[in-house]
């Protein structure tokens, strides 16, 4: 049997402690692991949890990230419950792996901590590498601090295992601005964060000799759609278990997660989408800029990037008149992701709010209250002519000339 | 190699002749099963009597690809089960430790029973895929003298 861990009520913890003692707390059977910055704390710690005799499961030390995910699509295979993490370059190797635990069915969970990825080589956070996951088929939920980290984590395992679901999930966590950053985390005990997690229940599991199974099966254009389709429409409809999950979370910690937050929308005329810890500073903007200067600015969050909260991003954003997308991604020669899936959800609305794409943070560059504020007095500004008056997408934060693309086509 | 025991249902089937069906049907996660029923201890059944599935590869005949193949001498052959131990796709059918003969429903040429065979001369030897086991069996090389130092 595991040692259980005499928690505080409060802990003093940054992302990465609080991301690892969720997956202490989750029992994982196999962790295989390349630590890589600025995930590796994660990694670290439960390679000491397990040393240590808190975990009863393997940690599995391999020569790269390709291995670590095939680790861990061979251990949930098997039949057990499966997590890992990584950030950046690690996350582009694992990238072929990815698409086969998703369409395998494999509820592993994968701790992103969002890091820049090179060429020019960087270790710092943007969400280059989160963005880089999202066609493959996993549940993708963002912490926008060190308590989310903790929180999502333990609704991750919940939402993947889930038996209409059984998709993995990834939990982002923005590098070292959450990853590093220490800060008062409350946390379960062991036995009820393993109670609400619950035990795993195997699925087609390989160890299961009175069943044999498959797995990793071709398929040509004879079957292979069809089985595309039916992965697609469970991540679609996953979305229903991650509300479950969110409420029954809600029901024994109070906090409250929704797949998409939102703050002070309720009124607002203007608003800023991002992701990450980016939230914060855009709500700080918001509130001093509706005290100080009566501007009605909102932001919208979301918390789910996948599946992607296509109505709850239609219902959130009805009421405003300017939205700004930011992208911590750089779409190298295209919008960016986010602003597209902003932009085809509010443009199947009566109101279709103008709409505009902020690239911004890349690397790390700091995304300050001041670029917050300029990017809602610019959206108020287009607010009251009624039109986007700058480029489409903009640069916020960067050196140089200013620079921008695509201007409004609209009729005099 | 058909006929082991009446039963046998190895290769009975073209790959890809099964039932076309839609998305809601496939099993999740492309997940197959081998047989259509829990069964206990199968390593103890002989493959002829297991219940497979129409999604495991021993109904189907997976070999069309194959260009050369191994055929089977019983006159010279001793039993040493090595071509047994290395095939690679278990198609060499075996017995109570007696060879019964190679199953062409799943080799797929790659001669490696040839190589591993040990009598002089070979009880197993590549021929050309549309060789006619009688004429290659007559055709048989003969035992190899050895060179005296």
């Amino acid at each position: 049997m595991a040692e259980k861990m005499e928690l505080n009520d409060v802990e003093v913890w940054d992302g990465n402690y609080a991301a690892a003692q969720a997956l202490r707390q989750a029992q994982v059977d196999v962790v295989a692991a390349y630590p890589i910055t600025p995930s590796t704390p994660i990694v670290e710690n439960y390679g000491a949890f397990v040393a240590n005799g808190y975990v009863d499961g393997e940690f599995v030390m391999v020569e790269s990230e390709h291995a670590a995910m095939s680790g861990c699509v061979g251990a949930a295979a098997a039949g057990g419950r499966v997590a890992t993490a990584t950030s950046s370059q690690g996350f582009m190797l694992m990238i072929e792996v990815l698409y086969q635990a998703s369409g395998m069915r494999l509820p592993i969970v994968l701790n992103v901590v969002n890091r820049a990825v090179a060429s020019p080589l960087n270790v710092r956070g943007d969400h280059g590498d989160m963005y880089a996951g999202r066609d493959s088929g996993w549940v993708q939920l963002d912490a926008f601090n060190a308590q989310e980290a903790y929180d999502l984590n333990l609704c991750a395992f919940k939402i993947a295992e889930d038996i209409n679901v059984r998709l993995p999930a990834m939990v982002h966590q923005d590098g070292f601005l959450t990853s590093h950053t220490a800060q008062n985390v409350y946390p379960l005990s062991d036995d009820e964060a393993y109670a609400f997690i619950g035990d795993y229940k195997p699925v087609d599991e390989m160890l299961d000799f009175s069943k044999p199974v498959t797995y990793g099966a071709q398929t040509e254009e004879d079957w292979h759609y069809e089985h595309k389709a039916k992965q697609h429409r469970a991540l679609m409809d996953s979305y229903v278990v991650i509300d479950r999950v969110f409420e029954e979370f809600k029901a024994k910690t109070g906090r409250e997660y929704k797949r998409v937050e939102s703050y002070m929308m309720e009124d607002a005329e203007v608003a800023i989408v991002a992701l990450g810890s980016t939230v914060e500073t855009a709500i700080q903007a918001a509130q001093e800029l509706r005290d100080n200067e009566g501007l009605k600015a909102g932001v919208v969050a979301p918390r789910c990037f996948r599946p992607f909260p296509f109505n709850e991003i239609r219902d959130v954003l009805a009421n405003v008149k300017a939205v700004a997308v930011l992208d911590r991604s750089c779409p190298m020669g295209a919008m960016g992701a986010l602003f597209n899936e902003i932009s085809a959800a509010m443009y199947t609305t009566p109101s279709r709010p103008l709409i505009t794409n902020f690239i911004y943070g890349l690397g790390g560059r700091d995304f300050s209250l001041d670029d917050a504020k300029h990017i809602f007095r610019e959206q108020k500004g287009h607010a009251d002519v009624g039109y986007i008056t700058t480029p489409i997408q903009q640069f916020s934060g960067l050196r140089g000339p200013k620079l921008g693309f695509y201007e409004t086509k609209r009729s005099k | 190699m058909k006929g082991v025991l009446a039963t046998d249902r190895r290769g009975v089937r073209e790959l890809g002749a099964e039932e076309l069906v839609g998305w809601d049907e496939v099993t999740q996660g492309v997940v197959l099963n081998s047989f259509d029923i829990e069964l206990e201890n199968v390593a103890h059944i002989p493959p002829e009597e297991r219940p497979y599935s129409d999604f495991n590869s021993y109904t189907a005949t997976v070999a069309s690809w194959r260009v050369i193949k191994p055929v089977y001498n019983r006159d010279i052959c001793i039993d040493c089960q090595n071509c047994w131990v290395w095939c690679p796709d278990t198609s060499i059918i075996s017995r109570d430790k007696q060879m019964l003969g190679i199953d062409y429903d799943h080799c797929k040429g790659c001669g490696v029973c040839v190589e591993v065979c040990p009598t002089n001369p070979k009880s197993l030897l590549m021929f050309a895929e549309a060789e006619d086991p009688e004429a290659a069996l007559a055709k048989w090389p003969e035992k190899k003298k050895k060179e005296k130092k």
